[in-house]
Formats: structure tokens, C-alpha cells, sequence
């Protein structure tokens, strides 16, 4: 179970960096290099696991999300984390792993579906959690916690068209606010409670 | 199961192509969310030639509630129970697993005796869980009676988790840097006497299957993996030790203190369906033997990590009548454990697999992001190419066998 050097690593694979992490060695991975390092990972460090693909987004820096892939080698025990910065802040595109580790199918569409990355020459690349045709990315950090509150239509375009607005989910939206129910950041407080927000600076 | 062609439901949000380029021979079959052999709410778009599955889609995410983005805006110690209902037949395990990384990136190791009871807490978990997913699963094939001995050695478990933390099934026991309360009087010698009772039904149970015609007929040869696809696709727990990789977490990167423990890894040789029961049914048997084990062994001191000023509140008794320890518990129950800045990911070898946590922390009370590897939504991944060219009924023995829950794997 002995760790990994990461000075091995980054002399074999020149465009890593070294990345600080509190457990596992971990690199910084340009994006054009990422399918070179998977398939050197595979073939020849014995990483024959892929665990996890998923991102973070650094909501108002650039470049704005990054992909994290963590390996497991079954035969060594030891896990390697990279992270690859990706470029486009508002579609951000990252190569495939599906044709190295079938696994990696789920899980960037998972990441597609949760952050809107597009995973070029990826077989299938819908949305897996939420349902075709939803708009939004949830795990973006710009979305709401509540609903938004807004204009419900005029009482007598209500009347006329019997148009009820339902406060979402299922309506495909950061979640639309129903009189019915009373204004969405108020029966929900978290949502409207500004200092759990990303736009905010948290309290110190 | 009806063979004739049913139209799928909840056409607004989830229609599909999926009928229309069918071939002039083929059917499609919508089975699911809510069918028996889906255990819980997953939905398979089958493509059948006949009573061969052409095509096998599954449909995720009836069950997504958002626990990433929910975890995000609260404190680590809030987020506990949520973490019972990931895989909510092992909630204690996921607790585990949850603070380990929790206490990971704070550089936090809990005592000795903490630990101990940790291990109990998750190999409990782990008979719970395979004594359900054994039960369901042979009455996946037609078994029945299986179901009944394994649920009632299953409610005296329950009973057991009552007595510890109040609740049978969302137990929410962990804390980060410790655990809720200790163990309380004369509950170990309960757990004995409950493993002592086990070990014989189990054998009734393996009487009951192993060697049964039916079952073996049914599950032999079907749904085989193969040790390079369970990698390829993700594959843990028990699922890739029946298609004969040994690995398991607690051997292969002991956490907890598991290498203190003696215990073998049962693996399999074909990766069929009856390996995959096999496997499962001698865990029951090697977890009962690591938790008698554990309670010989069973460590004196305290529950939580004392020296943990700024992560684990002190006991309600001293808060109550001393400044300090007020002061103490009113910043961690506000502001949340005080964990420093840093990137962890930690898997834990739980009764469906590797379950991982991600977590990102800019420091303080709250995650920046945390993700959540579930091992189900793996194990799930390589369902369309083991189902392909099976039979119909073979799909449910299939599903049973790689004992899923959905919980854990739409998060």
C-alpha cells in the first residue's frame, strides 16, 4: 500500500504539477494531455480502476470548473487524484475516458447532467440524474436553493386560461414561487439566508 | 410479468426515442420504477428479441434528492443524516464512512475505543444488508421462504440498533471525531448472543440454497462478469470479489483498525450469479466473526477525541455547568466542526462496495463541495452489457444478484 512518488509521476509526465492534497498524491493535468496521462495511467502505472469522475466548480474565478479523476491501481492499493482545469467557463469540454474505462460512461454524464461539461466522444452523452429536457445544471453554484421569486401571471390571465403556476420541480426550473404556497425564500429561509451563499462572503 | 408492449408512464419528463427505431421483430418492454425486482425505483427500457434482451437502458434518478447540493450548504455534522439514506439498509456503515473522511482531512484519528465500536457498528451493518439482499434476492428466483428467516434475524439487528441509538433505521450515530453516546450496559453481551443465533440460521439458510436444484439452475452461469469488465466498469464489494478479484478496503488499505482483525476474503471464480451469492452469504459469516473479535478485544477509554477542542462538542453534563464547554458546544452546534482547508477522498468498504467521499474544504463548518461515490451506481453501470443477449427472466435473477439500492446510487 505504499504510496506513489509523485516526483516519479511528474519526471515521466513533464505537463503534470504537483498538486497540494490531504491524503492521496494528487497532480494538476492540462486538459489536452488528460487522454496521453489516462492511457500511460492504464497501461503502465497499473491504475486499472477509474473510481470517480466529478467536478467542482470555482464559481467566479477562471477557469471556472475543473474535472477530478480519481484512479485506483486494485494491484498496488494506492489511489492517484488529477485534476484538470477546463478551459471554456461557460461550456466547459473535456475528452472522454469512456474507450479506456467503460466506467467512466456514468460518470460523465453524471458530471454533463450536474454541471453541463461536455465530455467529447462520449457515446451517449445525456443527462443520467435529472430528465431530458431540463434546463439547469444543479450543481452549478449560481443555482438557487429556493425558488426565485416571481411574477405569477395577472389574476384575470389566470382566470382566462386557468394557467396555475405550481412551484417547481417537476415544472423543469430553479424552482418558479405560487402564491398558494406563500414566497418560496420565506418558506424556505435557508434559501433566502444570504450568508450560506457562493455570491456572499461567509461569516467569519 | 406482462409481455405484451406497455407504454412507458410519465411520458412529459422522460419520452423517448427508445420505441421508435425498434426493428420490425423487436419489442420493447418498460420495466420499472416500480416493479418487485427493482428494489426501489429503477427503470429498465428492455429491447427483446423473442425472450432475449437486445438492448437493456436503465433509466436512473427517480430517487435524486440533491444530497451534493444539500451537503454544500450545511455543516458537516448536519449532513450525518443524510448520509443514512444513501444506502438506507446500511445507515451505519455510510455514518462511518462519512466521518472517516471527515476526520481524514482534518487530520483527526479517534481513540482506540471509538474505533472499535466503529467496526462493530459497520460489520452489523454489513450482516443487515446481506441478510436483506440475500433474502430478496432468493425471492428474486422463487425462493420465499428464505425472505422469512433472514427479515427475522434482520429485526433482531434492528433491535439491537434501536437499543443503541434510538432508531432503527435512520440512525445518524457517527459525529465527526467520535460518536453520538456510548455504548450503552449489557449491549455487547447482546450482540454476542445475537451472533451466537445467527451463525446456525445462516446455515439454515445456506441448507436451504446452495445445493437447491431450482436455485442453483437459475442463477449458475447466468450474468457472468468477468474479473477484466468488473474493473473496467468500476465494479467493488462483493460484485468484484465473485468475479475472482480479491480486493477488499479493509485489507487493502485498513482503516479503523481493521488490520487488527483476523478475517478471510471470500472470492469467486466464475462471476456468475451463484458466485455473487456465495460470496455474500460467507461475509455474513467472516463479519460475525470479526465482530466477536472486536468485543473480546473491546478497548476502555474515551468515545470521541478529547483533544478535539474546535470539531467534537464535550458531554451535555459538563456544558451544562462549565463556561468553557459551553462556549465550546455553542461555536460547533452554530458554526459547525472547524475543519482545515484541504482536498480528501476516502473510500470505505461498505456492503454494496467502495462508498467514496470527495470532499472539498476551503475550511470552516462547511464543505466547499463534497461528492459522493455510490458503490450501486457503479455496480448498476455494467447492468447493459451483462443483460445483453439474457433471457427476460434472467434480468431479475441478474438485478438480485448485484444488490443495488437505489438510494445510494440517484443520491
Amino acid at each position: 500500500m505504499e504510496d506513489l512518488k509523485l516526483s516519479q509521476l511528474t519526471g515521466s509526465y513533464p505537463f503534470l504539477t504537483p498538486r497540494s492534497s490531504s491524503d492521496h498524491p494528487a497532480v494538476n493535468c492540462p486538459v489536452e494531455n488528460l487522454l496521453e496521462l489516462a492511457g500511460a495511467l492504464k497501461e503502465r502505472e497499473g491504475f486499472d480502476l477509474l473510481s470517480d469522475i466529478t467536478c467542482i466548480d470555482w464559481f467566479r474565478s477562471s477557469p471556472r470548473f475543473s474535472a477530478v479523476y480519481h484512479f485506483y491501481s486494485s494491484i498496488d492499493h494506492r489511489y492517484l487524484r488529477v485534476v484538470v482545469p477546463l478551459q471554456d467557463d461557460e461550456h466547459p469540454r473535456a475528452p472522454s475516458l469512456t474507450g479506456l474505462w467503460p466506467a467512466a460512461d456514468w460518470h460523465e454524464r453524471e458530471a454533463y447532467d450536474m454541471f453541463g461539461v461536455e465530455f467529447e466522444n462520449h457515446p451517449d452523452l445525456r443527462r443520467i440524474l435529472m430528465w431530458e429536457g431540463y434546463d439547469w445544471h444543479p450543481l452549478r453554484k449560481e443555482f438557487p436553493l429556493a425558488g426565485h421569486d416571481t411574477e405569477l401571471p395577472d389574476e384575470e390571465i389566470r382566470r382566462e386560461s386557468g394557467t396555475r403556476v405550481i412551484p417547481a420541480p417537476m415544472e423543469g426550473g430553479p424552482f418558479a414561487a405560487s402564491q398558494e404556497r406563500g414566497i418560496m425564500s420565506r418558506s424556505e429561509p435557508r434559501g433566502a439566508d444570504e450568508s450560506w451563499n457562493e455570491s456572499k462572503e461567509k461569516p467569519q | 410479468m406482462a409481455t405484451h408492449q406497455i407504454s412507458v408512464g410519465d411520458v412529459r419528463s422522460r419520452t423517448s426515442d427508445f420505441e421508435k427505431d425498434l426493428g420490425p421483430e423487436k419489442m420493447s418492454l418498460n420495466m420499472g420504477p416500480s416493479h418487485p425486482s427493482t428494489h426501489g425505483v429503477l427503470r429498465l427500457r428492455l429491447e427483446l428479441d423473442g425472450e432475449v434482451v437486445t438492448k437493456c437502458d436503465p433509466d436512473l434518478g427517480y430517487l435524486h434528492r440533491g444530497d451534493e447540493k444539500i451537503a454544500e450548504n450545511m455543516t458537516y455534522n448536519q449532513f450525518i443524516p443524510y448520509t443514512d439514506r444513501l444506502d438506507y439498509l446500511a445507515p451505519l456503515a455510510n455514518n462511518v464512512a462519512f466521518a472517516l473522511a471527515v476526520e481524514k482531512l482534518a487530520h483527526l484519528e479517534v481513540p482506540p475505543r471509538c474505533q472499535a465500536i466503529r467496526v462493530i457498528l459497520c460489520e452489523l451493518a454489513r450482516i443487515s444488508a446481506h441478510l436483506l439482499g440475500l433474502g430478496v434476492y432468493a425471492m428474486d428466483t422463487g425462493a420465499l421462504s428464505v425472505f422469512m428467516y433472514t427479515f427475522t434475524e434482520r429485526e433482531k439487528l434492528y433491535t439491537l440498533f434501536e437499543k443503541l441509538t434510538g432508531a432503527r433505521l435512520t440512525t445518524s450515530f457517527t459525529r465527526i471525531g467520535g460518536l453520538a453516546r456510548d455504548l450503552p450496559e449489557g449491549w455487547l453481551g447482546e450482540v454476542n448472543r445475537f451472533i451466537a443465533n445467527l451463525i446456525p440460521q445462516v446455515d439454515e439458510v445456506d441448507a436451504l440454497l446452495t445445493r437447491n436444484r431450482i436455485f442453483v439452475d437459475r442463477t449458475r452461469e447466468v450474468g457472468v462478469i468477468s474479473a477484466e469488465d468488473a474493473l473496467a466498469y468500476g465494479l467493488t464489494g462483493p460484485n468484484l470479489r465473485a468475479s475472482g478479484v480479491p480486493s477488499d478496503l479493509r485489507k487493502d488499505r485498513p482503516y479503523c483498525g481493521y488490520r487488527n482483525y483476523d478475517f478471510d476474503l471470500p472470492v469467486g471464480e466464475v462471476g456468475d450469479c451463484y458466485d455473487r451469492y456465495r460470496v455474500r452469504m460467507e461475509e455474513i459469516r467472516q463479519s460475525a466473526g470479526i465482530v466477536r473479535q472486536v468485543i473480546e478485544k473491546m478497548p476502555d477509554g474515551p468515545y470521541y477525541a478529547e483533544e478535539a477542542k474546535r470539531i467534537f462538542p464535550p458531554p451535555k453534563d459538563r456544558v451544562m455547568t462549565r463556561m468553557e464547554e459551553l462556549i465550546q458546544n455553542f461555536m460547533i452546534t452554530t458554526q459547525g466542526p472547524q475543519i482545515p482547508p484541504g482536498e480528501v477522498y476516502f473510500e470505505a468498504e461498505n456492503p454494496k462496495g467502495a462508498l467514496g467521499f470527495f470532499i472539498h474544504s476551503k475550511g470552516g463548518g462547511v464543505p466547499y463541495r463534497l461528492k459522493i461515490r455510490g458503490p450501486s451506481f457503479c455496480n448498476l453501470s455494467i447492468l447493459p452489457k451483462v443483460c445483453l443477449g439474457a433471457m427476460l427472466s434472467d434480468v431479475v435473477v441478474i438485478l438480485g444478484s448485484l444488490d443495488f439500492v437505489m438510494g445510494e446510487c440517484d443520491r
